[in-house]
């Protein structure tokens, strides 16, 4: 197991380069320094000077790969590579292009893309699970396929119909929690729950009719048979074989998402205006600030990686049949 | 002479169109081919929102084909001007939907604007009012009276156009089903009317009843009032709603055309050749899986953005600026998507080179070549359908966001996701501004949901698992 995981690390490494040296070259290179500065400073009537300035104050004044002028180990470090995508590696994100230190910023942000993310997947899987299990219960009935129908439904609603339509209804018309705003401790409940209830819902198509399958698959397994053929129960054949054998599934697949929980809701996070990583992310695309995308393209990488590993672990934890070797 | 603009999306767009129906002219002869299709057809959902899709595709065919207009000739030079502004053949067919512009925010069927101004009358007084608007309801001169009435009559006739219509339809329909199977015309349509056939044809009819219906309402309608209001420049919101089923299609297909030769050939490669190969596709999917897709989006689009605003000499038009933008968009959102295509074919490739009939063609001495094209690529064709059709709800829905994040289509180009976005801010005026958000969500939720019935019916017919059940 503990060489398993050493050797899934081992193999994560080439992939983070992999995403390093593709990010750098769609920063660097399909766009030089010259080009972003010029973007920021404004088109048309910018002085070679002023991007000399501002690509010195933003540390962009380096050549790309190697520093000829430099004497020996310099000739390396000192260039825009090794400044500003190896350093990704020790988490050593630099500073944003407005300035800010992205490592605080990013521990600043965490705490509320949490507070978001997290009650949305525990309450939105026990739903699912919820509606799921109902759907197989009265499988091939008129409860079943009103269940599928609204299913297909709610999945073909956009996100961002629930989330104006939610801030509409109960923020604005019922005034039952404030629309958008974020505090700091308990104080941020209330504004915790709207988000947090859009969350569940615009999820509840596309979950219950993916767990439902599971449910499904299951039911039709021969084991199951044997169970009916005992005489026992339908309800505890369902709760006891069926729910257990298709929570494999299902719970290896969330955790799969856990670590990229940290990542936020981009949505969410920004229509709220809670001020998480999420919303970090989609404001730094809209002010057009490489230093922050290029930082969380990475970040993101590396928790999707983690999870991959989790899974593995997880299914041997839930499912003793598999070993990792 | 009008001067054919041919957009990198259009050629795009009707080469997809072109290759779907070769591919039904070679269906027809293929009855294994036919037989899952046939399928599809008898559920009536699928055939309705088959219908439905048909629609939105006409829509988008028609909006594919662009031209600019020559300008009234100047002098004596001869030489032929034209407008900067590139048109396709819907703004030619909507008219005057596309010319008639107000001021700004009107609520649909509304006399007047949505916000007041100061107004000088003719006796030199100023009065703060509400502006009688240009365009919408003018047949009923300024004093504004019998709306109702007049709503009420042009909703009767469009009802009475599409009865006629409808029997028509029936007539061809029933017409053209009758000499294919050599009975009479009245009979047939007996048999269509009770339903008796393989395939629904009755609730096709409906659904083009339906569609017809809706034709003629807004023929009726949108003739005289802004039947979805109009947008804060005063465009009308129908106008703009049409306008964008092109862009939710084009999104939506040319993405999974672009990415899917690569995801075949890489998939079927990695997974019939193995060894370094597999390593290699192997390595190029997970590390471009690893990367949140919005993120990839989002790099490379600011990126194409920087081109751009460097390159501006580039783009003759602000059309064709969009439409590159637009295509790239595609590119991006195909790479993100390359790769669950890919690892789907590698597995179905890793499973069949196993097969008995392979290994037979292997013994044979068939090469390497023909046994991927002859025996592998077509047993894998329905996994590239299956996914090709459910891939397609999410890109129309992704695109919406993606406009949100600010990585979308241009912001010139018209499309659900920017109308959202531009409606999203009014939310907070009293009264709320709403109908530009309900238009959009209409047409996406009825063209998403049509995609998504037709993709169940898909998968249903052609998936080998759920056959068995």
């Amino acid at each position: 197991m503990f060489a398993y995981i050493v050797r899934r690390l081992a193999y994560a490494i080439p992939i983070l380069v992999g995403i390093n040296l593709l990010t750098f070259y769609l920063f660097f290179v399909v766009n030089s320094p010259d080009d972003m500065a010029r973007m920021h400073l404004g088109m048309k009537r910018v002085t070679p000077e002023a991007i000399e300035k501002w690509k010195a104050s933003h540390g962009y004044d380096k050549p790309l790969l190697v520093n000829t002028d430099a004497a020996d180990i310099h000739k390396v470090t000192d260039t825009i590579f090794y400044e500003k995508s190896l350093k990704l590696f020790l988490f050593d994100f630099g500073s944003s292009d407005d300035g800010r230190d992205i490592s605080f910023d990013i521990g600043q942000r965490m705490l509320p893309s949490l507070a978001i993310a997290v009650p949305s997947l525990i309450i939105g899987l026990l739903v699912n699970i919820t509606f799921a299990l109902l759907m197989a219960f009265f499988r091939g009935t008129y409860v079943d396929l009103s269940g599928v129908i609204l299913c297909v439904v709610l999945m073909s609603v956009s996100a961002m119909f629930y989330i104006i339509g939610g801030q509409y209804l109960l923020a604005k018309t019922f005034r039952l929690v404030p629309i958008s705003g974020f505090d700091s401790g308990l104080d941020a409940i209330k504004f915790i729950i709207l988000p947090v209830v859009i969350g569940v819902v615009s999820g509840i198509g596309a979950g219950s009719r993916w767990y439902r399958t599971f449910f499904l698959e299951e039911a039709g397994k021969d084991y199951v048979r044997t169970a009916r053929a005992k005489g026992l129960a339908e309800s505890l054949v369902l709760f006891r074989h069926i729910l257990r054998n298709a929570l494999i599934p299902i719970v290896t697949g969330v955790v799969s998402l856990l670590p990229l929980l940290f990542m936020g809701s981009l949505l969410l996070e920004s229509f709220f205006a809670v001020p998480g990583l999420g919303s970090y992310t989609i404001d730094g695309i809209r002010n057009q600030d490489f230093a922050i995308v290029r930082v969380m393209v990475f970040l993101g990488s590396v928790l999707y990686i983690i999870g991959l590993i989790m899974v593995d672990i997880a299914y041997t934890i839930v499912d003793p049949r598999i070993r990792l070797t | 002479m009008i001067m054919p603009v041919i957009l990198w999306t259009d050629a795009l767009i009707f080469l997809l169109a072109a290759v779907v129906v070769v591919f039904i002219l070679y269906a027809r002869s293929k009855p294994h081919i036919r037989a899952p299709w046939r399928r599809v057809f008898s559920g009536k959902v699928a055939a309705a929102s088959v219908v439905i899709l048909l629609a939105f595709v006409l829509v988008g065919l028609l909006d594919s084909m662009h031209f600019r207009l020559p300008l009234a000739a100047n002098g004596d030079s001869g030489e032929i001007h034209y407008a900067g502004e590139v048109l396709s053949t819907l703004d030619v067919l909507v008219g005057p939907l596309r010319t008639q512009v107000e001021k700004t925010y009107s609520a649909p069927f509304a006399t007047h604007l949505f916000s007041m101004e100061t107004m000088e009358r003719e006796d030199g007084s100023k009065v703060r009012d509400y502006p009688r608007l240009v365009y919408g309801a003018s047949g009923l001169g300024v004093a504004v009276e019998g709306k109702t009435g007049d709503i009420f009559k042009r909703s009767l006739l469009a009802v009475v156009e599409t009865l006629l219509a409808s029997v028509l339809l029936l007539l061809i329909m029933s017409a053209w089903l009758g000499r294919r199977h050599g009975q009479p015309v009245v009979a047939t349509a007996k048999t269509i009317l009770q339903d008796a056939l393989s395939i629904p044809w009755r609730t096709i009819l409906l659904t083009l009843s339906l569609l017809i219906l809706l034709l003629f309402l807004a023929i009726n309608l949108a003739a005289a009032y802004h039947v979805l209001g109009t947008d804060k420049v005063g465009q009308d919101v129908f106008y703009l709603s049409l306008k964008s089923i092109r862009t939710g299609l084009v999104i939506g297909t040319l993405t999974t055309l672009i990415m899917l030769p690569f995801a075949i050939f890489t998939g079927i490669l990695a997974g019939y050749a193995r060894g370094w190969i597999d390593d290699v596709v192997q390595y190029v999917y997970t590390t471009l899986n690893s990367i949140p897709g919005v993120l990839l989006i989002a790099a490379a689009i600011l990126m194409l953005q920087v081109f751009i605003a460097n390159h501006a000499d580039y783009f003759e038009t602000t059309v064709e600026r969009a439409d590159i933008r637009l295509l790239f968009l595609c590119i991006i959102l195909g790479i993100t998507s390359w790769t669950g295509l890919c690892r789907l074919l590698r597995g179905e490739a890793l499973k069949l080179r196993e097969a008995e009939y392979i290994q037979a063609a292997v013994c044979f001495g068939v090469a390497h070549g023909k046994i991927i094209t002859r025996h592998i690529l077509p047993n894998v064709m329905h996994v590239v359908l299956i996914t090709v059709v459910l891939d397609f709800s999410s890109l129309v829905l992704a695109e919406a966001v993606l406009s949100y994040v600010g990585v979308g289509v241009d912001p010139t180009m018209n499309s659900w996701g920017n109308m959202i976005n531009g409606a999203r801010l009014e939310m907070a005026r009293e009264p709320v501004v709403w109908w530009s958000l309900l238009a959009a969500f209409l047409f996406m939720f009825v063209l998403v949901l049509a995609a998504n019935l037709f993709s169940d019916a898909v998968r249903d017919a052609f998936d080998p698992r759920t056959r068995s059940r």
